[in-house]
């Protein structure tokens, strides 16, 4: 049980470790808030399609299986657009279109082949939760560092007033940054292979 | 754990259930939070014409109109302020697709006698830094009180009189044209006496 939350935020972690879900990962991050937003509407997409195809799974035919994941997804991610719009109006309009994207995200439809198609509901719904968490710590983490390097800032709050270093808020400061963060994530994980030999 | 067999009529039945239940449930949060985003539209709206005219009391929303730009390609909205049934001032809502990114949408304020109030920047996807700095206090400053009839609205470095952010030329001169269309708009529905 626990296994099946934690393996998605170090070792399986989405982003980090599986390289899913790339898109949305650079293309929205250049702030903390907004990292945080889609890694939350994410999670709660993961959260319930990985519930509701753990549910339904016996009863849908092999050769639909697909089709009827993705109408699960695409419904759950409106009910987020929804939602959205309703109560996080800006928040909405900065992730524009990314929100609907998430249907397409290859880490909600992985986990329902992978997982959900196979296991219970509760386990299913842990392992969402868990990825979820991975990839909302994945975005946070990229947000933060792009927003305090680019804007000089913290969730919005001006640290210093003056201009930060541009590029890191522009889509190559994601690639940057992104690559950097797996290379400490890779260097950390063969430091401590090495010891334990 | 065998699945569902695969007969045609089950392939058929159980996506026919699937689509069914999932627009079933959609239908009911569309319903649910028509209401919510439709005030959250109204009040993006009022904060922007807020922003830019002052001193109004009635719900310029309820009142817009629209009117067609000069060249009759496209239309404009019209917010009118009003105090104690006198019109005040104006906010038109103008937009621009000469934009480093997509499209610039503006609403900006007149006076009756045309002077620009303030500007207020409703959307934009303009490079974060460059072109985004269209949003700040600095730049919008050089259009407060002035009236397009005898500031020219195009960029320093084209002859007029806009002093262009660094870096976001592109950016400055399709917000000065989309004032400038809002400026044009607004005189021809004086002149018309359309206004009221």
């Amino acid at each position: 049980m626990k296994e099946n939350f934690f393996k998605g935020i170090i070792k399986e972690n989405p982003v980090f470790v599986l390289l899913l879900g790339c898109c949305p990962t650079l293309g929205v991050t250049s702030s903390a808030v907004n990292g945080l937003g889609m890694g939350a509407a994410t999670a709660f997409v993961l959260v319930m399609s990985n519930l509701a195809i753990a549910l339904v799974k016996n009863v849908i035919p092999d050769k639909v299986r697909i089709p009827a994941f993705i109408v699960i997804i695409a419904a759950f991610v409106t009910v987020v657009q929804l939602l959205m719009a309703a109560y996080t109006p800006a928040l909405n309009e900065q992730l524009g279109l990314f929100i609907p994207l998430i249907v397409v995200n290859c880490i909600v439809l992985g986990r329902a082949e992978a997982f959900a198609s196979r296991n219970t509901a509760v386990a299913s719904m842990i392992d969402g939760l868990g990825m979820g968490v991975g990839f909302t710590f994945a975005l946070l983490l990229l947000g933060t560092i792009r927003e305090l390097l680019g804007n000089l800032s913290f969730f919005g709050y001006k640290l210093v007033e003056a201009d930060g270093i541009l590029i890191f808020v522009l889509a190559p400061g994601a690639f940057i940054t992104l690559g950097f963060i797996i290379a400490t994530m890779k260097w950390l994980k063969e430091r401590e292979s090495k010891r334990t030999h | 754990m065998a699945a569902a067999k695969s007969s045609f009529l089950n392939l058929v039945i159980t996506l026919t259930i699937v689509t069914l239940v999932a627009s079933l449930s959609l239908g009911y949060v569309y319903e649910w939070t028509k209401e919510p985003i439709a005030e959250a539209q109204m009040a993006k709206q009022l904060k922007a014409i807020e922003s830019v005219v002052s001193g109004y009391d009635n719900n310029p929303v309820l009142e817009s109109y629209r009117l067609p730009t000069p060249d009759g390609r496209d239309s404009l909205e019209f917010f009118p302020a009003k105090k104690k049934g006198e019109l005040i001032g104006v906010a038109v809502k103008t937009k621009s697709s000469k934009g480093y990114s997509g499209d610039i949408w503006l609403m900006v304020g007149f006076n009756v006698n045309g002077d620009i109030q303030n500007i207020f920047v409703i959307e934009h996807k303009e490079t974060p830094g460059l072109g985004s700095k269209m949003t700040t206090p600095k730049f919008l400053q050089q259009f407060m009180g002035r009236n397009p009839a005898t500031m020219k609205l195009t960029v320093k470095k084209d002859g007029g009189d806009v002093d262009a952010i660094t870096g976001a030329t592109i950016t400055t001169r399709a917000f000065s044209g989309a004032v400038q269309t809002a400026h044009e708009t607004f005189k021809k529905s004086t002149v018309n006496g359309a206004a009221n």
